[in-house]
């Protein structure tokens, strides 16, 4: 289990320490300064052995997070708890930096103490900590309010507390997702995958109880063979092959294992309802044509065209295509069509970036990018090109079908729920071989 | 200097350099040097001329981003620009990023020569200085090439500035360390020793570096430095501490000017021309008064300016070693440090004491301090010091303080650090063995070594123990004591196992007469411990379980029961089974007389070794065996061997293989065997150090030490080339089949041949290896031929250098002519000095008749012709023999075409066989020969055998090349 859990600066001091386990002694506080941080080449590996003590550790802006232990656990419990220490951090004083860690101390402190306990994580749900970790002075709770806490974080529904009201009961649902692409410069596509998230708010009163449904493959397919028909042929083409996925805590697995229905109560506020896995029928939205000429020893031309690939009516957002250089250019010229391109020297790049383009577009760019001549034989590796890019629309094809709420106890249905559900699709590594 | 144009700061860098240093995390700085480099890159593009000032900018910043770690791959034609400025900061840059970023750029090398030949012949002494200062930073072997004869020149020219002659003086000392062979002596040497004598004292230091340096390699050009080293020494000792101004170092006059003159006066011996001797004696008697003067500052500086000179000038003395008066002097000096509260002061004192010891003048004054050691020893918080009070205490050890110090050092080792543990085991075990008047004080000590530092005593000790009691007789009964007093001990140590099972089953009824030491009690004494015992210890064991069987018939049952019990005959260790087995059936089938001559009393060491000397020349294992398994098996084997037991298994051809035919038949012999083989001992070096210097001196004293280790003739100290060691034949048969390899290895020297021989001609080179940090001194070599095979053979050995640098490789070139046929192969004598103690070794030159060879190549028809008339008996030699190693054809081939016959294929009718033919080129006469190998392949693995036929025009020659080549296959 987790023997003791430190948060450095960029510098390698300690702000937070706060040690679990009598085998975590001080010095595991220098040897991950000394071996990680400070260390000569860069640690790429997010877990460091040292002295049979482990360190897992994970970066967020300037702010180094580290997990020691002696024992042998299951790293990727750690790290899940890495993440949602984060989350939780977040979640209470917004973004992680140096300034706001040693503003809030004292609450780091506290959430530690609650969160894990003799290394062994606990409940770390934001909205359950929330109501009894506050960042004002001590309210006079009375004897209720006590023993509410104490039957609700001891209870079977741990993420929610009773007697929640809201005059206008409302949902969002955004279903995020990133998507990642090696692409080979003839066009090939070497891999691909969609990695996503379907994040939720929920403002309902009382202890409501929800259905989530989507195209899942599976699902369809057996409604597909009992029903009509002609129904299948339709419907196998618009759902989506999941490969893995994981749920909330509020989900019920077993339900999920017989029927693979989604059902749960909802925390309050906002939170990941699940995490999904797709590689296959991915709509790309962006296809990038590289072409590169070296011309002598001194010169070199490029030219790159990006096609977008999906419903003219739709408009992709912020897109950045980054053209990398070698190392040795000493002068950029750069030409394009749309948006603004710049050489910019310190990230060795060519960045051209556009605010919005509608689909089944294209747009190029050329550049002639001047060399150096160096005594060094070595021949440029040519980095591949790579994009950013936001589109309102999932990439994996993956659809919301219904979302239903149940409560028996109040007075409200299912029609009385206003929904707002939200496509969005990023980016991963979206990379083009040139 | 020239002045500085335009601000010496240049303010873009600096803004650089605090940019880089404010950044908050790595990425942030490679971005900021990404930028940068870009920018330079479009400044160097050359769109416009830069103005000096910027190249020089851009230059320093490049090597700032290159001394963080970055990979700069351009502006080296920038910096190669400014090294043609006439501005001195930026000529400065110029040869700092040339030398700090030197690469091998062949068109840019030239550039940068051409810069600094022209640096050097202008007349400016700034710019000389920075061309010789780049030259001697970078070192490399072309600038040597381009520089090395005009560097010379500059040095002695007589209207060279002096700042600049002392540049020179330290550049040329740098090319010639890098690459001696370019530095070509000439008439400037004669010149340069004059430098002495320069008013200025700094070119004086730098010269004397560089003359110390040449002289090693020439002594005899730079024999006269010594009288005007030593008019120069005396001058500045005399001088008042005022006389040097800028050369006096607190008080003292040219403290380090003086360090160098006195080591450049070590390199040679005293001087012969009595005036100057004088000189120099009343020169060193000076500075140690000067020692005896109160100190004229409290600084450290001063003190430490002081003794540096002073140690240097004893070292002076240890190496004349003919002044007992300075000796005792710098002895008696030494003894003050010893008290010392400088840890230090102690240290070197100890340190130079030692080299003192050995001299035979101030040896009884050495011996004075010895309480003062002792104290040391015990007392000292510092473990480099203790461990010199250690080395110091060996060093000055004789017959007369012996007892007193091994038991002083028996003592300490008890408390001793783990790290010096071994090292002392090794030198109570030396000494105590050296300066032993009566051996129950010998077997009392090494018993007691045992118990204190067991884990720390190696095997050799152990062995070296046992051979001695073996070789006395009045020392058996009491060693037998002695051992079962210790084995009585609840815990003891495995090695007193070992000893005490070994001794008690020799000599157990030597005390069996005491009924507290009735055999049975002994027995199960032994057997007490067997079971916490490894396998090798278990099996020696077993070993002497058998033998008690033979000294005690009485305890035969209880012995036999033990051997069939499970965990013996079925033992998962094969060796232990084996044992069990083999002894449980010997005991029971064999009668009483057989028992007691297989089981005899082991014979002296000697005897038994010149017996398995004998069966070595018959058969020589592959040498193979692991050096451990290789010594037991020694032990053990030999055991059995004495008794014709086991014939051919493992442990008795380990037997016959580590057995040392050279008559000193002790650890020196074992030391000898032991590196020769795959495994060299885990000891380590530490081990070999102290044997070596301990191995000609332990014979030497059992010499004179009536009659005790009468069995080791003083042969192997004495100037006589020592007797060949006992693997030169198998050394020998290495190179039969080749030309090229490692003829000889040990823990001091590696000995490499190359060979090329062209009809009765041949040359070998030899490749003496230093495998120390020491140099070896007097290092002369020989070949010798004994008997007939001077006329037979003619060989011409080229000089080597006497002196062999610690780490370095000399080559030796030596010219062989052949005769006429020979059998015997030619001796080479190596003798050299190792830390003083002589080292004599004789080896085996790989030449054998075959080395002559002329391949010819003939007809399957000629070749029968040829072998029919080769029919008569004596013409021919024929041999039938076991296969040692796997039968594999290309192997086999490359053999015989390694041994210089033509092979010939398609010749004889089966196709497995192989036939050879050639000539053997003497300048007397010509030899035909051919040869036929039968394999017989298809016998079982391990019973697979050859038949080997030679036919040749002369009966020796056949003989000969048949004993060679049945050891190849």
């Amino acid at each position: 289990m987790i023997g003791g859990l430190f948060i450095y600066n960029h510098k390698g001091e300690v702000l937070i320490s706060r040690v679990y386990r009598d085998d975590i002694g001080r010095n595991a506080v220098d040897a991950f300064r000394v071996n990680v941080i400070h260390a000569r080449q860069q640690v790429r590996s997010p877990v460091t052995n040292i002295a049979r003590t482990s360190f897992f550790h994970v970066k967020r802006s300037n702010i180094w997070l580290a997990a020691v232990t002696k024992q042998n656990v299951n790293a990727a419990m750690v790290f899940e708890f890495l993440y949602k220490m984060c989350d939780v951090m977040a979640a209470y004083f917004g973004k992680i930096s140096e300034e706001n860690i040693k503003n809030n101390f004292v609450l780091i402190y506290e959430l530690l103490d609650e969160i894990l306990d003799f290394g062994y994580p606990q409940n770390s749900e934001t909205g359950a900590l929330k109501t009894f970790i506050t960042q004002q002075g001590i309210k006079g709770q009375t004897k209720e309010e006590q023993s509410q806490i104490t039957s609700q974080v001891t209870g079977q529904i741990g993420w929610r507390r009773e007697g929640i009201k809201y005059r206008r009961n409302e949902l969002f649902l955004d279903v995020l997702e990133s998507v990642n692409l090696l692409m080979s410069p003839q066009g090939q596509v070497l891999s691909a995958h969609v990695s996503g998230r379907v994040v939720m708010k929920s403002y309902l009163s009382g202890m409501p109880e929800c259905k989530f449904g989507m195209n899942d493959k599976i699902v369809i397919d057996k409604q597909g063979k009992g029903g009509a028909g002609d129904d299948a042929g339709k419907s196998g083409k618009q759902s989506i092959a999941i490969d893995d996925c994981t749920f909330h805590q509020c989900v019920r697995l077993s339900k999920f294992d017989s029927e693979r229905s989604i059902s749960f109560i909802p925390p309050d506020g906002e939170y990941e309802l699940m995490r999904y896995r797709t590689t296959k029928d991915i709509i790309l939205p962006f296809r990038v044509i590289p072409l590169v000429r070296e011309v002598g020893r001194t010169k070199l031309e490029v030219k790159v065209v990006i096609k977008s690939n999906f419903k003219p009516s739709l408009l992709a957002q912020k897109i950045e295509v980054r053209i990398p250089t070698p190392l040795n250019t000493s002068g950029v010229q750069v030409i394009c069509m749309k948006g603004k391109a710049k050489y910019k020297a310190s990230e060795n790049a060519i960045v051209w970036k556009i605010k919005r383009m509608a689909g089944m577009k294209e747009s190029q760019i050329s550049a002639e990018i001047e060399l150096l001549p160096t005594n060094d034989k070595k021949k440029w590796a040519r980095p591949p090109i790579s994009m950013n890019f936001e589109v309102p629309f999932a990439p994996s094809g993956l659809k919301v079908r219904y979302l239903k709420v149940f409560e028996s106890k109040l007075n409200y249905s299912d029609h009385d729920v206003i929904k707002w559900v939200r496509y969005i699709g990023r980016s991963g590594i979206y990379e083009t071989r040139c | 200097m020239p002045a500085v144009s335009k601000g010496d700061g240049m303010r873009g860098l600096a803004v650089f350099i605090s940019d880089i240093r404010n950044c908050k995390s790595k990425e942030a700085e490679i971005k900021r040097i990404n930028k940068e480099l870009a920018n330079i890159r479009s400044k160097f593009k050359g769109d416009k001329a830069l103005d000096g000032y910027s190249k020089k900018k851009y230059v320093c910043k490049l090597l700032f981003i290159f001394l963080l770690g970055h990979d700069i791959d351009f502006g080296h034609m920038e910096a190669v620009n400014l090294l043609s400025s006439n501005k001195y900061t930026e000529k400065q840059i110029g040869y700092l990023f040339i030398s700090v970023l030197v690469n091998s750029n062949s068109e840019l090398i030239r550039l940068i020569n051409n810069a600094i030949k022209n640096d050097l012949s202008s007349r400016n002494p700034t710019f000389m200085c920075l061309a010789l200062h780049c030259i001697a930073n970078v070192g490399s072997r072309e600038m040597a090439e381009a520089f090395a004869g005009e560097i010379p020149r500059i040095l002695v020219a007589g209207d060279t500035m002096d700042s600049v002659k002392q540049s020179a003086a330290l550049c040329l000392l740098r090319l010639y360390r890098t690459s001696p062979d370019l530095v070509l002596m000439g008439e400037w040497t004669s010149r340069v020793v004059h430098l002495l004598n320069d008013q200025h004292m700094g070119v004086v230091t730098a010269a004397i570096s560089l003359i110390t340096c040449l002289s090693q390699k020439n002594p005899e050009e730079f024999k006269t430095c010594v009288s005007l080293a030593v008019s120069r020494l005396s001058r500045i000792v005399s001088s008042a501490s005022t006389d040097l101004q800028d050369y006096t170092y607190y008080f003292v006059p040219a403290p380090w000017l003086s360090c160098k003159l006195l080591r450049l006066l070590q390199c040679y011996p005293p001087p012969e021309d009595g005036a100057v001797k004088g000189r120099l004696v009343e020169c060193l008697e000076t500075i140690l008064n000067k020692a005896q003067e109160p100190p004229k500052s409290k600084k450290v500086q001063h003190s430490n300016a002081k003794n540096a000179i002073l140690f240097e000038a004893i070292a002076l003395i240890i190496h004349y070693d003919s002044e007992p008066n300075l000796l005792v002097r710098a002895c008696n000096q030494l003894g003050q440090f010893l008290q010392h509260r400088e840890t230090n002061l102690r240290y070197l004192a100890l340190e130079s004491m030692c080299t003192l010891a050995s001299s035979e003048f101030s040896h009884e004054a050495v011996k004075t301090h010895i309480e003062t050691v002792i104290n040391a020893l015990k007392t000292e918080r510092d473990v480099s010091v203790r461990q010199r009070a250690a080395d110091l205490l060996y060093a000055m050890c004789d017959r007369s303080n012996a007892k007193q110090i091994v038991a002083e050092m028996l003592s300490y080792l008890e408390t001793a650090d783990y790290s010096i543990r071994e090292e002392m085991v090794l030198k109570v075990a030396i000494l105590a063995e050296k300066y032993a008047v009566d051996y129950s004080w010998y077997v009392d000590t090494i018993l007691n070594l045992i118990r204190i530092a067991g884990d720390y005593v190696s095997e050799e000790v152990w062995y070296r123990v046992i051979q001695i009691v073996i070789n006395r007789d009045d020392v058996q009964g009491y060693a037998a004591k002695t051992v079962f007093e210790a084995l009585q001990a609840p815990a003891c140590h495995e090695n007193m196992v070992k000893v005490g099972g070994y001794i008690l089953g020799e000599f157990g009824n030597l005390i069996a007469g005491d009924p507290r030491s009735s055999p049975l009690v002994q027995f199960n004494l032994l057997h007490s411990k067997f079971h916490l015992c490894s396998v090798p210890t278990r099996a020696l064991l077993l070993s002497a379980y058998i033998k008690f069987i033979n000294l005690f018939p009485e305890t035969k049952p209880t012995i036999q029961e033990v051997l069939r019990c499970d965990s013996q005959i079925r033992n998962s260790d094969v060796e232990l089974q084996q044992r069990a087995v083999e002894y449980l059936k010997l005991s029971s089938i064999a009668s009483t007389d057989v028992l007691a001559t297989v089981l005899e009393e082991m014979p002296p060491f000697p005897e038994r070794e010149s017996s398995i000397l004998a069966k070595l020349k018959k058969k020589k294992g592959p040498g193979a065996v692991s050096g451990n398994e290789l010594e037991e098996g020694k032990r053990e084997g030999g055991e059995l061997n004495g008794a014709g037991e086991r014939p051919g298994d493992s442990s008795a051809i380990g037997a016959s293989n580590a057995s040392t035919p050279s008559p000193s038949a002790d650890l020196l012999g074992l030391r000898s065997a032991a590196p020769v083989s795959a495994a060299p001992p885990s000891a380590g070096s530490l081990l070999v150090d102290v044997f070596s210097e301990a191995g000609p001196a332990a014979p030497a004293a059992g010499a004179n030490d009536d009659g005790f280790l009468s069995s080791a003739p003083p042969s192997v100290v004495s100037e006589d080339p020592a007797p060949p060691l006992p693997e030169s034949d198998e050394l020998l048969n290495k190179f039969v089949c080749k030309n090229n390899g490692v003829l000889f290895e040990n823990q001091l020297l590696q000995i490499g041949v190359k060979s090329e021989y062209r009809q009765n001609l041949g040359r070998m080179y030899l490749f003496y290896g230093n495998k120390t940090s020491v140099q070896f001194v007097n290092f002369t070599t020989t070949v010798s031929c004994p008997g007939e095979l001077q006329s037979q053979l003619n060989v011409q050995l080229k000089p080597v250098d006497p002196l062999v640098e610690g780490g370095a490789q000399v080559q030796q070139v030596i010219n062989i002519e052949c005769l006429t046929v020979f059998s015997d192969a030619p001796l080479l004598n190596i003798k050299f000095r190792y830390g003083g103690a002589l080292q004599n070794l004789t080896l085996k030159l790989p030449v054998a008749i075959n080395k002559f060879f002329q391949p010819t190549e003939m007809s399957s028809h000629d070749f029968f012709q040829r072998w029919k008339q080769l029919s008569q008996p004596q013409q021919e030699a024929q041999k039938i023999f076991k296969a040692n190693h796997a039968m594999d054809t290309e192997v086999l081939k490359a053999k015989l075409l390694g041994l210089g016959t033509a092979l010939l294929e398609k010749v004889d009718p089966n196709p497995d066989n192989f036939v050879c033919a050639g000539v053997i080129q003497t300048k007397a006469q010509q030899v035909g020969c051919l040869l036929r190998l039968e394999p017989n392949a298809q016998a079982q693995p391990g019973e697979q055998m050859y038949r080997l036929t030679l036919r040749s025009s002369k009966d020796t020659v056949a003989k000969r090349l048949c004993e060679l080549l049945a050891e190849q296959f």
